[in-house]
């Protein structure tokens, strides 16, 4: 189970490094949320991953550590926050700067640059 | 005044949510009046626990009354409390700038810029590390809509890249803090400063991982090298106002770094003793460089600005990575300096763009100012402050710093690299300010709206600063000593934090 666990982490976190590479706004906030699903799945194991231990005492005989899902979930909460407001920061900069291009500019293509020589030839 | 320590947070959270309720928030004028009166009484407060610190020694804060390890508590000490004086003195001028007029530009300037100063006077006194963490992110989302105040093309690009590669920086924080907490099973400073000696083998290998992915974070809100590029544009493109309250951002990153390497992975962490000075040595060394690269190709006095605030964190991360306690006292001593100095800067370069009409701050000819007298003065004295020039407390900053290196290895690279950085800004700024006050064409054009009031005051209250630091620079300087000491003393900032753990 831990190593199924640790791949899925580190599964989404190569995912979201790589979509938050990308040049579009709308890949680079999904490569954020993937991000920070990662991080909770990791917060989450940082207490040690066990079977059938309750975090509250005396529900069970062996009990997990509660700090960890305290962690995670301050953080889920501020990571809801912070993608919201890429979001909502991504469709403004659509509409200020007219194209989803994280620079504002979209890179000139190679295609049309050759095709122009071409058409001049 | 036991609960004094908690006040720099608490005024600024209750001044911005009363902002936000209907009576104060449809009217701009009470808001400001609000705002006033709310930075006043922080100032105040602050002040006051200064004082008391001084006075009495380090306050422990047990949020909700649990006992650390394991509650949150909020750690009162000379370090901290002298910084968020300095953030409330900021706070205060910058907000006299504000109510002037700048604050209309867009909705809950006064409730967000109220927000971004509980951030940061949180993280400056929290004492457990992922706290630092919510905090960041408090002052962090108030600063990505500060930013965005008063709109504009170029500012929504420049935020878009600063949002972006904040939460990248978040995501890192959190998975450093899951590994440290997963290997020192604690995430309060002083109780991971005392268990992290006891970390061997495998275990230490992933605290390191950890506490480097922190540096990286830190690094990243310091302006770090390979970090930095964010900073120019952002500084360069945010409002005034909001770009001023930013001059103490960077520190806050800096803070952290010396509260973290120098507490927690101090002389005294076993296997991890400062395993921050490798890396930050050499980072601190080319961020001066590449910040005085960026000095000299500035094209306007915002970018000038944001360049030397590059600058002056590369001196502080140098002092970081020195890691004596004449280093980090020297580094007190200039953060307070060039916090101040260089919001004054920001400030200035405002009313100077507003008065050259289509110019604005760019280093053209173009016509003449209208209060030419005024901002000549003001220009001066933050140029003399931020070259380092004496009678002005750059210079004894600069001094401090180049006294405080140890081997001549050290001497061999911060002297040359330091000097030189302000020998670019000297050239830099005579040159600006040769061709913004004397090559000008066509006469002032009387739309141009002089510096209002309290505009001036704000300014005037941050420059008058630097002086103040030079006349006052003995007590001061010891004052900085005795933080600088009780940071690197692990019995004084870890051990007394913990009534309960055995030495």
């Amino acid at each position: 189970m831990e190593g199924l666990y640790a791949f899925c982490v580190g599964l989404l976190t190569a995912c979201g490094i790589f979509l938050a590479l990308r040049g579009r706004t709308f890949s680079v906030v999904i490569g954020l949320t993937l991000l920070s699903y990662a991080v909770n799945l990791f917060l989450f194991a940082s207490g040690r991953l066990k079977l059938n231990a309750a975090a509250v005492l005396g529900e069970s005989e062996q009990y997990s550590d509660p700090l960890p899902q305290a962690l995670v979930l301050t953080a889920i909460v501020i990571g809801f926050a912070m993608t919201a407001f890429a979001v909502i920061l991504a469709m403004r900069a659509r509409a200020d700067l007219g194209n989803d291009h994280v620079d504002g500019t979209l890179p000139a293509r190679p295609g049309d640059a050759s095709k122009k020589s071409g058409g001049s030839q | 005044m036991q609960h004094l320590s908690i006040f720099p947070i608490l005024i600024p959270l209750l001044f911005g949510a009363i902002m936000l309720l209907p009576p104060i928030s449809r009217d701009i004028n009470s808001q400001r009046i609000t705002s006033i009166i709310g930075t006043l009484f922080l100032l105040i407060s602050s002040a006051v626990l200064l004082y008391k610190i001084n006075a009495e020694g380090v306050q422990l804060y047990a949020l909700g009354g649990w006992q650390a390890p394991f509650g949150i508590a909020l750690v009162a000490d000379k370090v901290s409390s002298l910084l968020v004086l300095l953030t409330a003195f900021l706070a205060f001028c910058v907000m006299l700038y504000a109510v002037a007029g700048q604050d209309k530009g867009g909705a809950y300037f006064h409730p967000l810029f109220m927000f971004q100063i509980m951030g940061i006077n949180g993280a400056f006194l929290t004492g457990d590390i992922f706290n630092l963490f919510v905090f960041f992110e408090v002052l962090l989302i108030a600063s990505y809509a500060l930013l965005i105040h008063a709109g504009g093309k170029q500012k929504t690009q420049a935020a878009l890249h600063y949002v972006i590669l904040n939460l990248v920086g978040s995501s890192l924080f959190l998975f450093g803090l899951g590994i440290l907490y997963g290997t020192l099973g604690t995430l309060n400073m002083a109780d991971m400063a005392i268990k992290v000696g006891q970390l061997q083998g495998e275990t230490a290998t992933l605290a390191k991982t950890g506490a480097l992915l922190l540096l990286v974070v830190f690094g990243l809100k310091a302006a770090m090298l390979p970090m930095h590029f964010w900073l120019p544009k952002t500084y360069a493109s945010a409002s005034a106002p909001v770009a001023a309250l930013f001059a103490i951002m960077t520190k806050v990153g800096i803070y952290s770094i010396f509260r973290v390497y120098t507490v927690v992975f101090g002389d005294d962490a076993g296997e991890l003793a400062n395993i921050a000075t490798p890396w930050l040595w050499p980072l601190a060394l080319l961020t001066i460089a590449i910040g005085t690269i960026g000095v000299f190709a500035s094209p306007g006095i915002k970018t000038l600005s944001a360049n030397l605030v590059i600058v002056s964190s590369g001196s502080l991360l140098a002092c970081a990575a020195i890691n004596s306690e004449a280093a980090t006292s020297a580094a007190l001593y200039y953060m307070v300096h060039s916090t101040l100095a260089s919001a004054g800067l920001f400030l200035l370069a405002d009313v100077m763009s507003r008065q050259r009409g289509k110019a604005e701050d760019r280093f053209v000819r173009s016509r003449p100012f209208v209060q030419p007298r005024l901002l000549g003065f003001g220009f001066s004295i933050a140029a003399l402050a931020l070259v380092g020039m004496p009678p002005l407390s750059g210079f004894v900053g600069k001094i401090m710093i180049l006294q405080a290196t140890q081997s001549s290895a050290q001497t061999m690279w911060v002297w040359p690299l330091i000097l030189i950085g302000s020998l670019a800004a000297l050239i830099t700024f005579s040159r600006a300010g040769t061709t913004l006050f004397w090559r000008h064409n066509g006469s002032a054009v009387a739309e141009a709206e002089p510096a209002k009031t309290p505009e001036i005051i704000g300014i005037a209250l941050l420059l008058l600063a630097t002086p103040v630091l030079v006349l006052f620079g003995g007590d001061i300087s010891e004052f900085t000593q005795q933080a600088a000491e009780h940071l690197h003393d692990i019995q004084g900032s870890a051990y007394a934090l913990l009534p309960g753990v055995a030495q």
